[in-house]
């Protein structure tokens, strides 16, 4: 099946022990952003580079690939990955959380709970939780080893000034081990608590940016907030339309021309498997 | 008494150019000292010396750090007459955002000009722990009346104020953590003439009110004369006279100094 114009998994040797050098340093100090040489891949930037690097750096012929984007198997982008590794790496693929040793990940987090042994790997297009407000590199690099931290609160900050609340719902930014501060990713703030304490681990790969960063299992991620306005992981009130799940991330989906719409899970391997065990939510056929 | 900053033989060259060289002076709790001199004679590079922005080639600051307060005070015994040009970095940039304070001469330099008023006044509260928004906020208010800008103004940004309130801002920005030392570059350059009267105003007030010990920069004879307790008159990168403020401006000893003097009061 491998497409032998290819080394494994695409990438030459030597590139992918210099990514796993970067890996294993990010593994090594959680949350520190480690610089790495990313390499041209076949596919443009905003495709997630840095993790399919990651993930090709990482994956072996014994190991069941899942790939998804915003929770979902069937895109384009994650069907485009999930063959490339296919083609490649000659790799089996799965759609089910549990049955994966490697997920690749753009924007969500598996609502299954993740178990030792799997590794995670997100695609990042911005890994700096400080370039928003001190675009200069030398400085933010500086912030982050002396552990100057102020600046995060001044975004969170403007957003209640703003909105009355913490408005920020997307690549909510975390503190690991009480030491680096980190962008987890555009994953919804509903995901940040499964971030902390997972016995996966979970691997960030920026491209366009050359940046790996790390979680290993088990590891704290606490979000940021004020004592008076606390973190909470927002999701809506109401069950999924299909599976009834009330404690997964939905999806608002337009179902017809009349502005008939509802609310679905966003991880469709989670909806699909509880559909296949009796679920059945106000929508469902 | 100690002095709170004791500056010895600072010296600074930009290849072989001379920036400032061998500048020593003390600097004693609660008083201002004026910086003068013509364009180019060292002034700005002394004072980016003293705040730690420039290393200097030679020389000491030596600056009377604060015990530190409570539990934090345990195992500390290296407070009192520190050199900052030596210290680590960390330790610097600590006391850059809590005993020190630095107002530069564009407001744009220190601002964030994509952070609304009270974000700004905010940020030092916040890098020192603050983590209570409310708090936070009633102490930015607060500092924003105090450098008389209309607290229904504290979300918006400083890209919609005047140049006058944009520096009034920043002074509030530098304040509100109750630094003991603020450095000044030109605070009042490129406002206009009313503008400049009612900060120097402002700052007379905040200075006294405070017990503020702060050096200005200036090479307006009028903001050292109103703010300056005592003033150094700098040529070439050199201090060639110093003293009382109005006894050096009133009765100047060095032919550079008169001619200063004199060329003020010619306009
Ligand atoms: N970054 C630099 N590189 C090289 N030379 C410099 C640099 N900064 C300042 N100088 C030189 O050092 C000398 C002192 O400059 P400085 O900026 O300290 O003067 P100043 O008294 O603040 O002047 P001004 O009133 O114009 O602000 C000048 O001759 C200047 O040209
Ligand atoms: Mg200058
Ligand atoms: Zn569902």
């Amino acid at each position: 099946m491998t497409d032998q114009a290819y080394n494994f998994a695409y990438l030459d040797e030597q590139t992918k022990r210099m990514i796993r050098r970067a890996i294993l340093k990010g593994v090594a100090i959680p949350g520190y952003q480690v610089p790495f040489a990313s390499r041209e891949m076949p596919m443009p930037y905003g495709w997630g580079t840095g993790g399919v690097q990651v993930s090709a750096a990482v994956l072996t012929p014994d190991d069941t690939l899942k790939v998804i984007d915003q929770g979902a198997d069937d895109t384009t982008n994650a069907v485009s990955i999930r063959s490339f590794f296919e083609r490649t790496a000659g790799v089996a693929t799965t759609t089910a959380t549990r049955d994966a040793t490697v997920i690749q990940t753009r924007h969500r987090i598996p609502e299954e709970p993740l178990t030792e042994g799997q590794i995670l790997v997100y695609q990042v297009p911005i890994p700096e939780p400080l370039r928003f407000l001190e675009p200069r590199e030398s400085e933010t690099r500086k912030m982050h080893s002396l552990e100057e931290y102020g600046l995060m609160h001044v975004k969170l900050y403007e957003d209640i000034s703003r909105h009355g609340h913490i408005a920020t719902s997307y690549a909510y930014p975390v503190k690991v081990e009480g030491r680096y501060v980190m962008d987890p990713s555009p994953i919804p703030k509903f995901d940040n608590p499964k971030l902390s304490g997972t016995p996966a681990i979970q691997l960030f790969g920026a491209g366009r940016e050359q940046r790996i960063y790390a979680l290993p299992p088990y590891t704290q991620a606490v979000s940021l907030d004020f004592d008076d306005h606390p973190f909470t992981p927002s999701k809506a009130d109401h069950p999924c339309g299909l599976c009834a799940a009330t404690d997964s991330y939905l999806d608002e989906v337009i179902t017809d021309d009349q502005g008939g719409r509802m609310f679905v899970c966003s991880d469709t391997d989670y909806c699909t498997a509880r559909q296949a065990a009796g679920h059945k939510g106000k929508d469902a056929a | 008494m100690t002095p709170l900053l004791s500056v010895q033989g600072i010296t600074k060259h930009y290849g072989t150019h001379i920036g400032c060289a061998d500048v020593s002076f003390d600097l004693y709790p609660g008083e201002v000292m004026g910086i003068v001199g013509e364009s180019g004679s060292g002034k700005s590079t002394l004072l980016n010396c003293m705040a730690g922005h420039l290393a200097p080639d030679a020389g000491r600051v030596m600056f009377d750090t604060r015990k530190p307060s409570g539990d934090d005070a345990a195992g500390h015994d290296t407070y009192g007459p520190r050199d900052t040009v030596t210290m680590s970095e960390p330790e610097r940039r600590m006391l850059s955002r809590t005993d020190w304070a630095f107002v530069h001469q564009h407001a744009r330099d220190g601002l964030r000009m994509g952070v609304s008023a009270g974000g700004n006044v905010g940020e030092r509260l916040m890098a020192v722990g603050a983590r209570h928004y409310a708090s936070i906020r009633d102490q930015a208010t607060d500092w924003l009346g105090r450098v008389e800008i209309d607290a229904g103004r504290i979300d918006d940004r400083p890209t919609t104020f005047s140049g006058g309130m944009q520096q009034r801002l920043q002074i509030a920005r530098n304040l509100v953590t109750g630094p003991r030392l603020v450095f000044m570059d030109e605070p009042t350059g490129g406002l206009d003439v009313s503008v400049q009267a009612r900060l120097l105003d402002l700052l007379r007030g905040l200075v006294r009110d405070m017990g503020l010990s702060a050096i200005i920069v200036t090479h307006d004879l009028a903001v050292v004369r109103l703010l300056a307790d005592r003033i150094m008159v700098m040529k070439s990168g050199r201090v060639v006279e110093s003293g009382l403020t109005d006894q050096v401006l009133d009765d100047p000893q060095h032919a550079y100094s008169q001619l200063l003097v004199s060329s003020v009061l010619q306009v």
